[in-house]
């Protein structure tokens, strides 16, 4: 556990800058410009929290004054109950993975010796941290060939990885990443993203995150905390929360549109009475086709999953892939009230296509059935509490 | 003044042996250049790293680079008759000469290292501080491999520097390859100070592409850029592109519940 306990940050004292680096990093800068205020927070152990706000807000200020990187003005920091500040600087650091914009791999190192640094400088043995290293190049998504190239021979997003990687090496419990995904394209970014759920998923890490990007934020965070310029926090709550209640015009505003639609995302799909669909196999022919009576038709696999809506008007022969609408999403009977709507919105027949978790077709719903469940729903918040975060995932 | 004449200068065997032979004179020569840069070395390390390591006292790289104006000659005659008085032996002379080749190898061997740290990339420096490593392994760790072909350059340019103006000890009797050329001037042998020159000029040629092969060795690839240009290329097809990728599956209809 992480805990801020009325933390400010103001540049331009007499010790601003970093706490060990001289001269480079500190001095200059605004006389007394605050950029951290009066910040309380707690980041729970094994969970992900996201620090999320406009740029200069304080984020980056935030997260090295966790690490000592800079020197908080006032209030104190405890990490698993431990004053930071009673800490020798060297131990802390290294018992946190640190994740910095840009990655900042060290560039005369090949990929392999940048991720052993840390468990090297905490005297595990070569061979050990090699080890150690190689398996953690594979597990963030890496091609092991990789491991001996240098990270000019990299693009973006794998030296991110390696960044990554190299964080993770030394196993710490805590890890600070500042916009770990922010130089790749958004393909390459939402990989990265759901590799990172995955990894989170089996490691546990209490992990402080921060981005300016505040889908990234509700995607990947178990709570959010928005700061406002000035560095005061303006919210703390889980992605729903946010979501669904911003306590202010500014949190609103920055928490963007289709706020209804996106906080779906939250919602566990409910218990729905799904309709039986007809479906025709992969190269039926254009009788079996007809045969079902409707214009569109939805064709399935061998192992009996949806594959794709098929215009019966169409069909000459037979149901081939190329004939296939591709446009609708697949529901998962375990997912999201958004993904079911969204299933039904963006399929051709109107029918929203639901798999069950093996990948089989369950059936299907109409966009006019799922309302009612979303209505339900907002019956039930503003009768109770707000929803639990129902893990989409 | 023919070639066939400085041919036959060098291949007088007289030339060959002895105290004025070219043997000696090149160890001398060689001796002097090799005392200087280890002496500029052990100033300009510790001083270039600390200054680059710091930020702090920049204006001693400047200061140092402002000391190359003073002409070398006039240096040696003003030491020397500081020195002079005060010690006897040969050293009276070997001091003063060293003192200023010294000072002429320190400014380019500085700049060279206080530049190198000085371009580090800042990112790398700071994630080396975060993941907990105290200043002096930040220092040797990063900073000074990342610095070392600016530090090369410098030590490159201060050899040549210091091998050229090593002739200048001749001037206060003592020897190297500059004896050539002062001897040559005073007996009106212009043929010897050609051939010294000729010595001299090949002399840091020499030094020169050993010290390049030196930098091949020395500097990591990962920073010189050697074979990266053809790496990267085979990089962005069979590393990313090839790679089946379980979450980024693009057949959007078998995509179950897609997120945010
Ligand atoms: N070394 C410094 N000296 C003086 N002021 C600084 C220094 N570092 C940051 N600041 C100021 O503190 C404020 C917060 O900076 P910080 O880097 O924490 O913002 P941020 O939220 O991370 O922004 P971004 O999203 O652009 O990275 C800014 O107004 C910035 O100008
Ligand atoms: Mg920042």
């Amino acid at each position: 556990m992480i805990r801020f306990e009325g933390v400010t940050k103001r540049y331009g004292d007499a010790d601003s800058g970093s706490a060990d680096g001289g001269s480079r990093a500190g001095g200059g800068g605004d006389q007394g410009a605050v950029a951290v205020d009066n910040l309380t927070l707690e980041a729970p152990t094994g969970q992900i929290t996201v620090l999320v706000g406009p740029s200069g807000c304080g984020k980056t200020t935030t997260l090295r004054m966790v690490n000592r990187m800079i020197t908080p003005t006032s209030g104190t920091i405890s990490v698993n109950g431990r004053d930071t500040a009673s800490m020798d600087v060297a131990e802390l650091r290294r018992g946190m993975g640190y994740v910095i914009q840009h990655a900042g791999l060290f560039p005369h190192r090949t990929v392999v010796d940048n991720v052993m640094t840390v468990p090297r400088l905490l005297g595990v043995d070569k061979r050990q941290a090699r080890a150690r290293a190689m398996e953690l190049i594979e597990r963030v998504g890496l091609d092991p060939a990789m491991a001996r190239r240098y990270p000019a021979q990299l693009s973006g997003g794998q030296q991110q990885r390696v960044g990554v990687a190299r964080a993770l090496a030394a196993d710490p419990p805590v890890m600070l990443m500042d916009e770990p995904f922010s130089a790749v394209d958004p393909v390459v970014r939402e990989q990265l993203q759901n590799e990172f759920l995955r990894l989170q998923s089996e490691l546990g890490k209490t992990i402080l995150f921060v981005t300016h990007d505040i889908d990234e934020a509700v995607k990947l965070g178990d709570q959010v905390a928005v700061l406002r310029v000035g560095g005061v926090l303006a919210q703390l709550a889980p992605p729903a929360t946010l979501l669904a209640d911003p306590v202010d015009d500014f949190v609103a505003g920055f928490v963007g549109r289709d706020r209804g639609y996106r906080a779906l995302s939250f919602a566990a799909a409910p218990e729905l009475s799904l309709t039986d669909e007809p479906t025709v196999r992969l190269g039926a022919t254009a009788e079996q086709v007809r045969a079902v009576g409707s214009p569109w038709v939805l064709a399935v696999g061998d192992a009996g999953e949806p594959v794709g809506w098929v215009r019966a008007a169409a069909v000459d022969h037979e149901v081939t892939r190329d004939l296939l609408h591709r446009g609708g999403t697949v529901a998962s009977t375990s997912g999201s009230l958004r993904a079911l709507l969204d299933a039904a919105l963006s399929s051709p027949s109107g029918r929203g296509v639901v798999a069950g978790d093996d990948g089989r077709l369950v059936g299907t719903i109409t966009a006019a059935e799922v309302v009612p469940a979303i209505e339900a729903r907002r019956t039930a918040t503003t009768a109770g509490e707000v929803p639990e975060g129902a893990s989409t995932r | 003044m023919s070639p066939a004449t400085i041919w036959a200068w060098f291949t007088d065997p007289a030339q060959w042996s002895g105290a004025d032979g070219i043997p000696n004179r090149l160890a001398e020569h060689l001796a002097y250049t090799a005392i200087t840069l280890v002496i500029g070395l052990l100033i300009a390390i510790p001083l270039g790293a600390w200054v680059g390591h710091t930020g702090r006292l920049r204006w001693l790289v400047t200061g140092a680079n402002a000391m190359r104006a003073v002409p070398s000659l006039g240096l040696l005659f003003a030491v020397s008759m500081f020195v002079g008085p005060l010690i006897q032996s040969d050293l009276a002379f070997v001091i003063p000469s060293i003192v200023v080749l010294v000072l002429l190898a320190v400014p380019p061997l500085l700049s060279g290292i206080y530049a190198g740290i000085e371009s580090v990339d800042p990112a790398a420096r700071d994630a080396a501080r975060g993941m907990g490593m105290t200043g002096w392994q930040v220092l040797t760790r990063v900073e000074l491999p990342c610095a070392l072909p600016l530090s090369l350059s410098g030590l490159r340019s201060a050899t040549l520097q210091v091998i050229a103006t090593a002739t200048i000890a001749a001037s206060v009797s003592l020897g190297g390859l500059g004896r050539y050329l002062i001897d040559g001037l005073a007996s009106r042998d212009y043929v010897q100070m050609v051939c010294g020159s000729i010595l001299v000029a090949v002399l840091a040629l020499v030094a020169d592409l050993l010290l390049a092969a030196l930098e091949r060795y020395a500097v990591s690839p990962g920073i010189s850029g050697r074979s990266v240009g053809v790496a990267r290329s085979r990089s962005s097809r069979t590393g990313e592109a090839s790679r089946p990728d379980p979450v980024e599956a693009p057949r959007s209809i078998s995509t179950a519940s897609p997120t945010t």
